[in-house]
């Protein structure tokens, strides 16, 4: 069985392009185009020169010594919290600004949530002096304040989603409703591995820079060119994607997905798509969704805003319903405690997605020769807030 | 013959009219069918309301949210619409995204739509390479003629292909928007009617988006076979309620 994505744009049944006509024309063109511009010399080029000088790559590998103490297993943290603005998703609007541009398009339209990745697209838009807007739901307006004022400063406009739940499902809608309105002179830089293909493909791609970086530093850590597991929390999926892509079809290599439990699956505020999703059509794409009986697609519940997602990605659809990866809940407390926990033994504050991987050690035991590398997809600058009303700090 | 294809052999410009299903009141399906048959509308697009109609602008966003909050389901409407054969024989289409009609299972539904006496279907987002290779078959055994999108930016190969697939019309989106923006019909749109209408295609062409008033759908159907209007609907019974149908009709013919 092949888990990487087959000629039609399926992983085993997940994926496609469900999409309006009104978009056709603007996906046919990125699917005619994306690998060929991608294996371009020159674009190749350019996008590692910018993840080196620019995003500081190759982000380090480190072997967490005293967590590995703790869990009696060797835990090594892949480290994007170290990236330019603070989380992997940067790799993919470096990759997706550069297609822009071969594509010749003048204007960049992206979905937020918490506005991680509406930051990492205002940050490569300034860097290439073209024009942002960012759609981010209302409510995620209200409650992230301090992102909404980095995307203005990078030049970003804006513009609050306020129809449905007023939330990232809804910031998604808007988006792709802005490119129906504007199909020849916008490109739309999606965040995670969703939405219709080639994007769940191209986004793997462009964050598949992390495996590539984790094969070589454990050669030169441990003298091996893979680990026993490899361990990452999913919302839409982009950082598991790009942890697992160069294991994906070795199967020595066990992957592991951790899941926003949020209350609890059975409490009705979740997020654990694999659990609690049916098959289903989300923004373009097959896969696993949270939705009514009736098709109506649910508003997920998680603590950690970049996880708060109704779908995954068809990849990672496919990984669950293939077995090719073990899917793990985390509720919010198991969380905001394993965080807290990486801040006392490393002295690394995580994002609370990083956090919920993290929680993964206390759900399963691993054997003390394994080697368990732990993607560390964002740091968590942004999640003081939540941390100090959770601890009373 | 299809009930579809009957109307469309009509020589007559067509006037097709779109409502959203559970809305302005959950159960005012059956009374808004009957009093747009009473006005001589020649087809009914009924909306199944979706949490994330992303082909949709907020008017008619808005009414789908609306319905769902007054209880619409996929089993409701079909309740709602078990006897409608009795009184109607106004041709008449479901509109609604894929997701809701696979988690109905699309067979039990097309079984249940000719069961009805629906003619047609519209779903935005059921890819025209999905529909001919999974479902094709299905909707020709229940009769149901299923209705693909075409926009200024199809290109003539894709437009050909569509046509093959088709057999009922094509639904002309008159610019690349999302429904109930304000576009007009100048010379641009004419342009695009006039290049489909030359291609002589099989299927009839009616056109979709912008259209909201008598202005509207005569530019709309001067090159076309008639004309959908449905956010212009909606918003009329959001302000007017369902008894004034009559005079909104009235305003368009």
């Amino acid at each position: 069985m092949s888990y990487t994505i087959n000629n039609k744009g399926y992983y085993g049944e997940f994926g496609g392009a469900y999409i309006p006509e009104m978009l056709y024309p603007n996906v046919e063109e990125l699917r005619q185009n994306y690998l060929k511009i991608m294996s371009e010399k020159g674009f190749q080029k350019e996008f590692n020169q910018l993840l080196k000088d620019y995003v500081g790559r190759p982000s380090p590998l480190y072997l967490a010594k005293r967590l590995s103490e703790q869990y009696q297993t060797k835990i090594y943290l892949k480290r994007e919290d170290l990236n330019h603005t603070g989380a992997h998703k940067i790799n993919n609007t470096i990759g997706q600004i550069l297609m822009a541009k071969r594509l010749g398009k003048k204007r960049i339209i992206a979905e937020t949530g918490a506005g991680q990745h509406g930051v990492a697209t205002a940050t490569v838009c300034a860097l290439m002096g073209i024009e942002c807007i960012v759609y981010m739901g209302e409510i995620d307006i209200a409650r992230q304040a301090p992102n909404v004022a980095r995307m203005k400063m990078l030049g970003a406009t804006v513009i609050p989603a306020t129809s449905g739940s007023k939330t990232l499902k809804d910031a998604t809608n808007e988006a792709i409703r802005d490119w129906i309105n504007n199909p020849v002179n916008t490109h739309y830089i999606i965040g995670s591995v969703v939405g219709p293909h080639p994007y769940p493909d191209m986004v793997a791609r462009f964050q598949s820079v992390i495996s590539e970086e984790i094969k070589n530093q454990l050669m030169v850590h441990e003298g091996v060119e893979k680990p026993n597991y490899i361990i990452a929390c999913v919302g839409g999926g982009s950082n598991a994607a790009g942890a697992y892509y160069h294991f994906l079809n070795d199967l020595e290599v066990k992957l592991i997905a951790v899941e926003a439990a949020g209350h609890g699956i059975e409490s009705g505020e979740s997020a654990a798509t694999s659990v609690l999703g049916k098959e289903g059509i989300i923004h373009g794409s097959k896969t696993l969704l949270m939705q009514t009986q009736d098709g109506q697609i649910t508003e997920p519940y998680s603590i950690s805003a970049g996880l708060d997602y109704p779908g995954v990605g068809p990849m990672h659809a496919h990984l669950y319903k293939s077995g090719r990866a073990e899917f793990i809940s985390i509720t919010d407390d198991e969380a905001m405690k394993s965080g807290m926990k990486l801040c006392q033994l490393e002295g690394i504050i995580p994002a609370i997605e990083s956090a919920h991987a993290l929680a993964a050690f206390d759900k399963k035991t691993f054997q003390s020769q394994d080697i368990v590398v732990v993607s560390l997809s964002g740091r968590g600058d942004k999640d003081l807030e939540t941390y100090i009303k959770y601890f009373d700090l | 013959m299809n009930r579809i294809q009957q109307r469309l052999n009509a020589n007559k410009k067509i006037l097709s009219i779109y409502f959203t299903a559970g809305y302005p009141h959950l159960n005012a399906t059956a009374s808004i069918i009957k009093s747009l048959e009473a006005n001589e509308v020649d087809m009914i697009e009924i909306g199944l309301p979706f949490s994330d109609p992303l082909a949709d602008g907020p008017t008619i966003q808005a009414s789908s949210t609306q319905a769902l909050r007054n209880g619409m389901t996929t089993q409701l409407l079909f309740q709602q619409l078990e006897k409608i054969r009795e009184t109607v024989s106004i041709p008449l289409i479901i509109m609604g995204y894929f997701n809701p009609i696979l988690q109905y299972g699309v067979e039990a539904f097309c079984e249940k739509c000719a069961h009805i006496g629906i003619d047609g279907l519209i779903i935005p987002d059921l890819p025209v390479d999905v529909y001919q290779e999974h479902y094709q078959a299905l909707f020709s055994q229940y009769n149901l003629l299923n209705i693909f999108l075409i926009t200024p930016q199809t290109s003539e190969e894709r437009i050909r292909y569509i046509d093959s697939v088709s057999n009922g019309f094509i639904y002309m989106v008159s610019s690349a928007s999302t429904t109930g923006k304000t576009i007009g019909f100048g010379e641009e749109q004419q342009a695009y009617f006039r290049r489909i209408s030359q291609m002589n295609l099989k299927n009839p062409q009616i056109v979709g988006f912008g259209i909201n008033n008598k202005s509207t759908f005569d530019a709309a159907t001067k090159h076309a076979h008639g004309a959908i209007i449905g956010s212009a609907f909606i918003k009329h019974l959001s302000t007017h309620g369902t008894e004034t149908i009559a005079s909104f009709i009235k305003d368009i013919r």
